[in-house]
């Protein structure tokens, strides 16, 4: 585990021009002058010139003392869970799980024992930092409905109070349109009395509306593409369409990071499915060319095809992919690109079309296009984009088209509204202004946190700040602190992320003002003092001393 | 092979490099080291000349053999590799679609998709959308939606665990497990995504699923995502999952230890979709507490339609609902919202809170829908009487059906959305398609909507006939009935001659 995260660093400080090896191994203060000179160097030697703008992305080594005492708090962990479970089992302590039904008792047991291991011991003493009910629109602040357990997260009672006014760094709401009044919401509403809410049916039968197919024209032009096609569920656009393009005999290379629903879907379509390290083109080229010259397995017959998958931003690591890179490769390799923007869409690039502008690269290197509306446009679905005949293919052999209900068209209005700000087509500078703002928010928010001496994970651009905790009681404690000063923050641990890598992940918005953030700063640095999450040993000069550009830093002396 | 020949390699390093350094130590001139080594070879244990002299054997027989070919196993050179790569030529992404593919342009829908919908530009009354109790067309849910989006806007921006769980999603749960009378229930974003969810979440690798043949898409997918054994029986025949059982049962008593891990599952539909027809489901439970096997029952069809209160198949024959390991249904249908979800009892149901792939991964229900559904159980509860209008509607649809000339009428009476097949086949699916299309498209210039039924031709596990579907919903009155039956009748006779 450590060692993966080893090699993460090592490849990143390459790419970023700054030495690897460990603080205090050399001296320092010297290298000043030569960073940027430096980084240029790197930058050649990692297809630098692929890149039109930095590509900054840090992930800092898990301290050893960290990684031992994050290893010994799950060791306590465990031995605690089995000696409560022994205590169950012997009806010392009450039992709180519910049941298998006496009549079933005899039956294959549905779960296996450690299965729930896990869960029970480990995840039920935090329980209460996720699955947070709210009331209100998560927009920039939110309302949560009040919850209190009094047997230990077993149960949750709902005190009937609300918390009213919370700062929200948790939705993926990054252009701010997750709102009850203006634009989107009054198109949404008309369309919802005018049309209902369901469609009962799907696009090859009787669920296709007029209304979908511009959506899917506005869709497409805003993506730069030649045809898109929409779905009424993000996750489903993976799991459902990634089978409709590859199956047997064809190769998957998939990032080792990916989405549930990535994986879902490679591992439907029954194609071999190959995984490579996390953003690595070392990792990646080496399996193409593997799979090329070797064959598939056994027979080496030649692949029929090779699609790689992989994603715009990562929600977990706030990596965003390398993209020129990729581009290169595949067009080397003649494989084909599934790039899923999920996170990306909207929330990169100077017109908010994603990771292809954020490079600026042409769209059209990009096979498939796909995304999700659930996030930057605050509505819910999907869409696929490419050229004609990859669109035509799936709307006669695309899972969701015939088998699975239509999006909801209040849905759709709410897209339709947003995408037209977005891309200035309301005669308003709405859209773009909130893009800016979110790339100033994100830039602002993430070297505040470096400053503090936090180890902030990701790109610098990347509106998903996963900030790490490392001990799994430190996730509960912070997302329980964080609360009680009115701010909501998510935290994330295993299984969605390595064992001792916890962390807690903000999302910035649009929506925040410059005060919302300074105040979450604030508490998060009060938290971060008082829980000792301040494990950075980068030092990161204040902005107003910087001698030199925003990119370097420099590494104190221990 | 290869590691024998690198093992031995080390092992004659070591002994080499051994003996080398003894000699070294006490030699200068060649012939102390043949002194010393004759010395050695008397003083060494036996067992290390043993081992010595079989080490030695074995280089020679490695030298002699002729077991591996350095040649054959030498890897590429670069310049082969290139060229390898240079050669290869993949598939097009995707094959090229004909522009005349039968389901390539879809029928466009203009205005609300309702009971009176424009199709094509055709006005005509819906006999195609699923929506049964008319809902889609309510105004309270409609309003109720309305006013749920003022309050919370469109998007979750997140999945449950992260923010995503409103207070309607909670209620929604809570009315939902009250109105099946179950302990818990659980609502995902997708009609789809529920029964694909939840069958992986339960029935991993190694476990045994026995399915009916009819079982719909989603079923399928699930399947394939669980990575587990899969038996088909076919359609609604007892007997033959009675075999199947027993064969397990017999497999079973081979290996007890195995058996007493693997976890066994039937999963049928309520009414299927794609047979029109009913599963016997007292029966199932019997089978159930015979051979000690879930029964995971999906229900898309059938919520909302059987039973004097719309639960459902359950309620239909009688069956005690905690019979059922988990029930599953969309709300897209009957409810004529979006999302889809499972109830049972909360043993089994909690667990997908974590395991549902489709719960936890992605962005949770809309509210606004969430609300829509909440109020069509409201509707659904005050009203119980709509259930038997919808019952007495489908009678009498399937009787009006009956008779059609060269049509055969799939499915029970109770069936809302009932198939018409070809009495005689063409013998080719594509033919037989385009003859019901085109009495679709008869029907429709005279103002009745119907559709295909539509499948992915190479993915289904077995692929029903080609069929229109007509699907009865609460709103079409009797005359509308006698209507459409009469159009497709004048059709059949004109298309089929």
């Amino acid at each position: 585990m450590t060692e993966s995260a080893g090699n993460k660093n090592e490849d990143c400080h390459a790419a970023n021009g700054v030495k690897p090896g460990r603080n205090g191994m050399v001296k320092n203060h010297h290298h000043h002058h030569q960073y940027q000179k430096q980084e240029k160097v790197c930058h050649a030697a990692c297809n630098g010139e692929l890149y039109s703008r930095p590509f900054i992305e840090s992930f800092e080594e898990t301290p050893m003392l960290l990684a031992v005492l994050t290893y010994m708090s799950y060791g306590i962990l465990t031995i605690f869970g089995y000696l409560r479970d022994f205590m169950r089992e012997w009806k010392i302590e009450k039992c709180h799980t519910a049941r298998e039904r006496e009549e079933q008792k005899d039956f294959v047991p549905l779960y296996q024992d450690f299965e729930n291991f896990y869960t029970r011991n480990i995840y039920m003493r935090i329980r209460d930092s996720w699955n947070r009910p709210i009331c209100s629109v998560p927009g920039a602040t939110f309302d949560l409905v009040e919850c209190s357990s009094n047997d230990y997260n077993w149960t949750f009672e709902y005190t009937g109070r609300v918390v009213k006014d919370v700062i929200n760094l948790g939705s993926y709401n990054y252009l701010g349109f997750a709102e009850n009044t203006g634009a989107c919401a009054t198109a949404a509403g008309e369309v919802t009395v005018k049309f209902g809410v369901g469609v009962a049916s799907t696009r090859q039968e009787m669920g296709n509306l007029d209304r979908h197919e511009e959506l899917e024209k506005l869709a497409a032009s805003f993506l730069g593409v030649e045809s898109a096609m929409v779905f009424g569920m993000g996750f489903a656009t993976n799991s459902m369409n990634i089978p409709a393009l590859v199956g047997k005999g064809c190769l998957i290379l998939s990032d080792e990071l990916n989405h549930a629903s990535l994986v879902l879907g490679a591992r439907l379509s029954s194609s071999t499915i190959r995984v490579f390290k996390h953003n690595n083109m070392q990792s990646l080229e080496k399996l193409l060319r593997d799979a090329i010259v070797h064959g598939q397995p056994r027979t080496h017959r030649p692949w029929k095809k090779i699609l790689i998958l992989m994603e715009g931003i990562y929600s977990m690591e706030g990596s965003i992919i390398r993209l020129p890179e990729v581009i290169a490769l595949k067009k080397k390799y003649k494989a084909y690109l599934y790039l899923d923007e999920a996170h990306s869409i909207g929330a990169l690039g100077l017109n908010g079309r994603g990771v292809v502008e954020y490079f600026g690269l042409d769209p059209k290197d990009v096979d498939v296009m796909m995304g999700t509306f659930t996030k930057s446009f605050s509505a819910a679905g999907g869409y696929v984009g490419g050229r004609k005949d990859l669109i035509d293919y799936l709307r006669t052999h695309s899972h969701s088209a015939i088998y699975a209900t239509t999006m909801s068209l209040p849905v759709v209005e709410q897209i339709l509204t947003s995408m037209k700000c977005i891309m200035g087509k309301d005669g308003t500078t709405i859209g773009l202004s909130r893009i800016q703002r979110l790339a100033e928010n994100t830039v602002y928010f993430r070297r505040r946190l470096q400053e503090m001496g936090f180890i902030i994970y990701g790109n610098n651009d990347s509106p998903v700040v996963p900030m790490m905790l490392y001990m799994p009681a430190k996730l509960g404690a912070f997302g329980r602190e964080m609360l009680k000063r009115n701010i909501g923050v998510v935290g994330v641990g295993f299984p969605a992320t390595p064992i001792i890598e916890s962390r807690a992940r903000f999302c910035i918005s649009a929506a925040h003002t410059k005060e919302m953030l300074d105040r979450a700063l604030d508490v998060i640095s009060e938290v971060g003092d008082l829980l000792h999450l301040k494990y950075s040993r980068h030092k990161v000069l204040p902005s107003l001393d910087r001698p030199f550009d925003e990119t370097t830093y420099e590494e104190n002396e221990e | 092979m290869l590691k024998t020949v690198v093992l031995h390699n080390v092992l004659m390093e070591t002994v080499i490099r051994r003996r080398r350094s003894d000699s070294v130590k006490m030699a200068a001139g060649q012939q102390w080291v043949l002194v010393e080594m004759v010395q050695a070879f008397y003083e060494a244990p036996a067992y290390h000349l043993i081992l010595e002299g079989i080490l030695i054997l074995w280089i020679i027989r490695l030298l002699f053999s002729k077991t591996y070919k350095l040649q054959e196993r030498s890897d590429l050179t670069e310049k082969e590799k290139e060229e390898l790569i240079e050669e290869w030529q993949p598939e097009p992404l995707v094959p090229l679609v004909p522009k005349d593919h039968p389901s390539l342009n879809y029928d466009v829908v203009t205005g609300p998709p309702s009971h009176r919908i424009i199709v094509n530009g055709k006005e005509c009354i819906n006999f195609a959308s699923f929506n049964f109790l008319g809902l889609l067309d309510s105004e309270r849910v409609k309003l109720k939606a309305l006013s749920s989006l003022k309050k919370y806007g469109v998007g979750t921006c997140g999945p449950r665990g992260f923010y995503g769980t409103f207070d309607v999603h909670l209620e929604l749960e809570e009315r939902l497990a009250k109105f099946m009378r179950t302990e818990e229930a659980i609502i995902y974003s997708y009609g789809f995504a529920t029964i694909a969810s939840a069958i992986p979440a339960y029935s991993k690798r190694g476990d045994i699923v026995f399915v009916d043949e009819a079982a719909c898409f989603s079923i399928q997918k699930g399947l394939q995502a669980s990575r587990s054994f899969v038996k088909y029986f076919k359609h609604n025949d007892m007997e033959d999952l009675e075999r199947l059982l027993k064969e397990q049962e017999i497999e079973d008593q081979k290996n007890p230890r195995k058996a007493r891990v693997i976890r066994r599952f039937i999963v049928v539909e309520g009414l299927y979709i794609n047979a029109a027809d009913i599963c016997p489901l007292p029966e199932l439970v019997k089978l159930k507490y015979k051979y000690k096997v879930r029964i995971f029952l999906e229900e898309s069809m059938s919520f909302g339609v059987l039973g004097e209160y719309g639960r459902g198949v359950t309620e239909h024959f009688g069956v005690n609902i905690d019979d059922i390991d988990l029930i599953s249904a969309n709300m897209e249908n009957a409810l004529a919202s979006i999302g889809g979800f499972c109830c049972g009892r909360s043993f089994v149901i909690d667990h997908q809170r974590l395991s549902g792939q489709g719960y936890c991964f992605s962005a949770s229900l809309p509210p606004m829908l969430a609300s829509a559904a909440i109020e069509a159980l409201n509707i659904m509860e005050e009203d119980p009487g709509i259930f038997r209008v919808l019952q007495d509607k489908c009678k009498h649809m399937h009787k009006a059906l009956q008779g059609t000339p060269g049509l055969k009428t799939v499915g029970e009476p109770l069936t809302p959305a009932l198939h018409l097949l070809l009495e005689n086949s063409t013998g080719s699916r594509t033919n037989d398609l385009k003859l019901l299309r085109a009495i679709v498209d008869y029907s429709l210039d005279r103002q009745i909507a119907l559709t295909l039924a539509r499948y992915l031709d190479k993915e289904e596990r077995f692929l029903p006939p080609p069929s229109i579907r007509v699907v009865v919903t609460v709103e079409q009155t009797q005359e509308e009935m006698e209507k459409a039956a009469q159009c497709i009748r004048e059709a059949a006779v004109k298309i089929l001659k």
